[in-house]
């Protein structure tokens, strides 16, 4: 919104304008807005503790009074629960606002530990900041402070020392408010309150890290920061985290060259400055032991280290070798977890090459199409009237984008139509949920959607479709055949597509798709394992652990006679490739990444490239050289320029804006519809169970693994079925069963979960403990597996 | 088995639909647990999260803010003697001193046939007759101490099993509420008007 001054336009008063003056200077405020919100605006700093932009006053802590005139003289308010009011005139630091300040000061210090020099917030902490800026210089209070244990831990991650807290409930407020995951919560509420969990239930919520962000004391901090470094020793640079396609944006500081923390920046179209546990801590995986530090190549003993050039040398022998018996026995996969320059540099290269079959999706996300339908950006989605999920459970596994849907229903500004095979984060949100099994959501969509009630629903404005794979046990086509259900109901509904790797739209839209006629990934996979494939680039691609049907993978593995792998560790895929080249990670790259909904923003290198390692695009541009074909780039400047000039979506980013935080949306194109293939799903066995694998926030990703902070809080696999559903069986919760189907089996726990809809089983992908891949097919339509006790 | 009892359950669903939003009832429902159990278990908590729809964190948030719930296991008969001005200048804390021979435990403690608990209290609002004392919250004033011993002993023989009902029992008369005064589930600020039953008639 503008904001109009009517004094200087002479133009007719905005209707939501308000005049008022503070400290003297006239301004214009908006109807509704908190005095502390217009004072920031004006840079009249206002003391604060509880108050936050992003979560509705509480007034807590009555640091921010502030003096408003009144007609029986000046009174004063607090200002963060204060709005502005027409002619309303405001002093913020007078002698008796100073005196009131000062004293809350006083009184939060009453209690306060001042262990400054050995917290971890010290330096950085609001309280220091504004005891010195605000507060008395002195306290008057010679009683025995408030004791409590020093700092316990409320989760895996989380530790909290009452004694520093001041009661400002942010945390618990985020929790409850924006999370949804009320697990703290002030308890033993008059003179000992405390913020607290349930006797022995941990404060696991996935948003966990946001608390600490945004606790103004150290009260709140984080396994993977505590006492690494000082906040005056940090360096620190503005970017985007690739961990997830929501793309949230993130400054990354490190000490002495290595990373040591994430925070959530505050930019309005995406992440609303919160970021999600795994994304804010799985930095740990760079500083990783495990990182590779120079190239590898296979020889008899084994994988031993090299230079660059012998690697490079082997590597472009074996894509000679094999693109000289023809250009399909060369096949590129992955590449999402790169820069849009990254992917940009390999699909040069692969068109130098002539390599057609490359694919940066694996097999768990849709038809590259979905990115050319009628799009629509997180907040056009979070602000539709009507919001049709037909998407994997996003708390899982776009986790900032639940909270941003979740915030949209809560504040009932849009409601939710679910469509699911279980219950997800945002079940208990939904206006509606329909049950689907998987295979017939087309028709379950049709059927709810012409219903009178939802028909109504949907003709009160803007209906937005969150589209993405929720099953990798099924065939993609359910889901693009429920798309077209939804625009046959629904012609004008706009598409927030939703798959989940980090820059799975970058690389897709910079070319790193198949080509011409080749196949996808599985195709490949497929092609590899009958033998047709001499030559297989992973770039940063662990098909061991990305890719649901485990089997192929493995004979692909097997079958090829060349594998080469870019990638930062040694993963289930490469431990047996012939060349790896070590590609330099997260935080030690620069470079530009899109978003699920094309947005696209920078990234910023922190830290030095661990050894020799190097950003996938330079080994592209060596690979090349080392190959006979230049792809003519020698810096990542050129590079850049070189995409936004070839490739159309891209051009937008020649806006200076796409630096900075908000980042840039791609250019769109003209919408084009969905084309879906008309496959049936079978009919269910009634005996059998269909069966849903999606993952979670913790897998066996190989940078959660690589996090040991992380590393603890990954669950074993087990399958989980409506609790009616055992009896059935005849198996008790938590025993062991055998899950069959087609002719394999796997012994797995059952676990009884009132989530999971009947005559669905749900099987977490890539969880540690049972092996479950064995079980998928993922070229089949669908997957029905027989659950029996073991005898 | 100490989430709510099926009777109790079913209460508890009664007074949830009393209410527009189902975590209102959350200290009815409270009290009813503490009634079955003589104090609040975790199970319970946890089930009154399940009825009302909230975490077992904001039911612990919620209850340990009211000091007459209890966490762990208080005696039959809680005795809470006042020691605030009035009474303490008209002998509690001798009553105190005596009452901790008596039952041979110290205040805060619990006898180890879990007959008594005995507990300090503040003012208890009947300053006139001090000193005071409450056994699950029914009163007895001006308490000497061989009115404390007399007490005690009565409370072991049974003999005012009418007047105080064990630990956790607040009334033997129970409200009855109308099912069709039950304003049921509904977002608070949908609720605009009075609820029909006033009949026009002015709100309470
Ligand atoms: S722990 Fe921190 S955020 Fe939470 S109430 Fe205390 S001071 Fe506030
Ligand atoms: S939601 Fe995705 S982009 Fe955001 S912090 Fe988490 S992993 Fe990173
Ligand atoms: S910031 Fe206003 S009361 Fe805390
Ligand atoms: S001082 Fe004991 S009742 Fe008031």
């Amino acid at each position: 919104m503008t904001i109009v001054d009517p004094a200087k336009t002479g133009e007719v008063a905005d209707p939501n304008a308000v005049n008022i003056t503070i400290n003297g200077k006239p301004t214009v405020a908006r109807k509704g807005e908190l005095i502390i919100a217009a004072a920031d605006r004006t840079d009249d700093f206002i003391p604060r503790f509880c108050y936050h932009p992003r979560m509705p006053s509480v007034g807590m802590c009555r640091q921010c009074l502030v003096e408003v005139e009144t007609p029986r003289g000046p009174m004063m308010v607090v200002s963060c629960m204060t709005p502005v009011a027409e002619g309303q005139v405001v002093r913020t630091a007078t002698d008796a606002v100073k005196k009131a300040q000062e004293g809350v000061l006083e009184l939060l210090l009453a209690n306060h530990p001042l262990d400054c020099p050995v917290c971890d917030k010290g330096g950085e902490c609001p309280l220091q900041d504004q005891a010195f800026s605000h507060g008395p210089g002195e306290s008057r209070f010679v009683e025995e402070k408030r004791h409590y244990e020093k700092p316990i831990a409320i989760s895996d991650i989380v530790y909290l020392d009452r004694e520093r807290c001041i009661l400002c409930d942010r945390c618990t407020r985020f929790a409850d408010e924006v999370a949804g995951d009320a697990l703290i919560s002030f308890t033993s509420r008059g003179n000992d309150t405390q913020v607290m969990t349930f006797p022995d239930e941990p404060f696991s919520s996935y948003f966990s890290g946001n608390t600490v962000q945004i606790c103004p004391v150290g009260a709140l901090t984080a396994k993977p920061y505590r006492f690494k470094a000082r906040p005056w020793d940090l360096d620190q640079t503005e970017s985007t985290c690739t961990s997830c396609s929501v793309g949230c944006r993130t400054v990354v500081q490190s000490s002495r060259d290595e990373l040591v923390r994430y925070q959530g920046v505050d930019v309005d179209p995406v992440n609303w400055g919160w970021l999600c546990d795994r994304g804010r801590y799985n930095f740990e995986s760079v500083n990783s032991p495990d990182r590779l530090t120079n190239p590898l190549v296979k020889t008899d003993a084994g994988l031993e280290a090299t230079s660059w050039a012998v690697a490079l040398e082997s590597a472009a022998r074996m894509i000679r070798l094999a693109l000289a018996k023809g250009q399909r026995s060369v096949a590129i996969l992955g590449g999402a977890r790169g820069t849009n320059e990254d992917a940009f540099a390999w699909a040069m290269l692969a068109d130098k090459l002539g390599i057609d079959q490359r694919d940066a999706q694996l097999g768990d996300g849709l038809n590259p199409e979905v990115f050319n339908l009628n799009q629509a950006t997180i907040d056009e989605a979070c602000s539709a009237s009507t919001i049709i999920l037909l998407a994997p459970d996003l708390k899982e596994e776009l986790p900032v984008l639940y909270l941003r849907l979740r915030d949209a229903a809560q504040k009932r500004r849009s409601k939710i139509i679910e469509f699911s095979a279980h219950d997800s984060g945002l079940t208990p949100y939904a206006w509606r949920t329909f049950d689907y099994e998987p295979g017939n959501q087309a028709r379950v969509v049709r059927d709810a959607l012409s219903t009178d009630e939802v028909r109504q629903q949907l003709s009160r404005g803007q209906v937005a479709v969150v589209l993405g794979r929720a099953n990798l046990a099924e065939s993609e086509m359910f889901t693009l055949q429920a798309a077209a259900a939804v625009f046959e109901a629904v012609p004008n509904a706009k598409v927030l597509p939703v798959l989940r790797r980090g820059n799975v739209r970058g690389a897709v839209v910079a070319g790193l798709t198949p080509q011409n006629d080749a196949g996808d990934a599985i195709d490949i996979l497929n092609a590899a394992a009958a033998g047709k494939i001499d030559c297989l680039v992973l770039l940063g691609a662990d098909p061991m652990s990305d890719v649901a049907d485990a089997g192929v993978v493995l004979r692909a593995l097997a079958q090829v006679k060349n594998l080469i792998s870019i990638d930062t560790m040694l993963t289930g895929s490469n431990r047996n490739a012939d060349v790896v080249l070590p590609a330099a990670a997260y935080g030690e790259k620069s470079g530009t990444t899109t978003n699920l909904e094309g947005r696209i923003s920078n990234l910023s290198q922190k830290i030095t490239p661990r050894g020799t390692s190097r950003p996938d695009w330079m080994i592209a541009t060596e690979l090349g050289i080392a190959l006979g074909v230049d792809i003519g780039v020698s810096s990542l400047e050129q590079l850049n320029q070189k995409l936004v000039a070839t490739v159309a979506a891209f051009s937008a980013s020649k806006d200076p804006r796409s630096t900075r935080g908000d980042g840039v949306l791609m250019t769109r194109e003209t919408p084009v519809s969905i084309s879906s293939s008309s496959v049936k799903a079978p009919e269910r066995n009634s005996y059998d169970f269909r069966l849903v694998v999606s993952r979670t926030m913790y897998d066996k990703a190989q940078s959660t693994l690589a996090s040991p902070s992380l590393v603890g809080i990954v669950n074993d696999a087990a399958i989980h079925v409506h609790p009616s559903e055992l009896a059935r069986i005849g198996v008790a919760d938590g025993t062991n069963v055998r899950v069959g189907s087609e002719g394999t089996s796997i012994v797995a726990p059952i676990k009884a979960n009132s989530r999971v809809h009947r005559g669905v089983a749900w099987l977490p992908f890539n969880h540690t403990g049972v092996e479950i891949n064995p079980l998928l097919n993922i070229k089949g339509e669908v997957t029905d597996v027989r659950i029996e006790p073991i005898k | 088995m100490s989430r709510l009892n099926e009777a109790n359950t079913k209460l508890a669903r009664e007074i949830i639909s009393r209410y527009p939003r189902p975590k209102s009832a959350l200290i009815p429902l409270l009290h009813i647990s503490q009634e079955q159990n003589g104090y609040i278990t975790r199970e319970a908590m946890q089930h009154l999260g399940e009825l009302v729809g909230v975490t077992s964190a904001e039911v612990y948030g919620t209850a340990t803010f009211y000091e007459m719930f209890k966490f762990e296991p208080v005696g039959k008969y809680l005795i809470n003697i006042c020691g605030t001005m009035s009474c303490a200048l008209l002998g509690a804390h001798e009553l105190m001193h005596h009452a901790e021979k008596k039952l041979g435990v110290k205040a805060g403690g619990t006898t180890r046939d879990g007959m008594f608990t005995l507990a300090h209290a503040e003012c208890q609002a009947a300053c006139t007759e001090a000193p005071t004392l409450q056994v699950n919250y029914r009163y007895r004033l001006r308490v000497t101490p061989a009115d404390f011993d007399k007490l005690v002993d009565d409370l072991r023989d049974g003999k005012l099993g009418d007047e105080i009902p064990q630990h956790g029992v607040l009334a033997k008369v129970r409200q009855v509420i109308a099912p069709e005064r039950a304003v049921g589930a509904m977002a608070p600020e949908d609720v605009n008007d009075a609820p029909a039953w006033l009949d026009g008639k002015a709100a309470l």
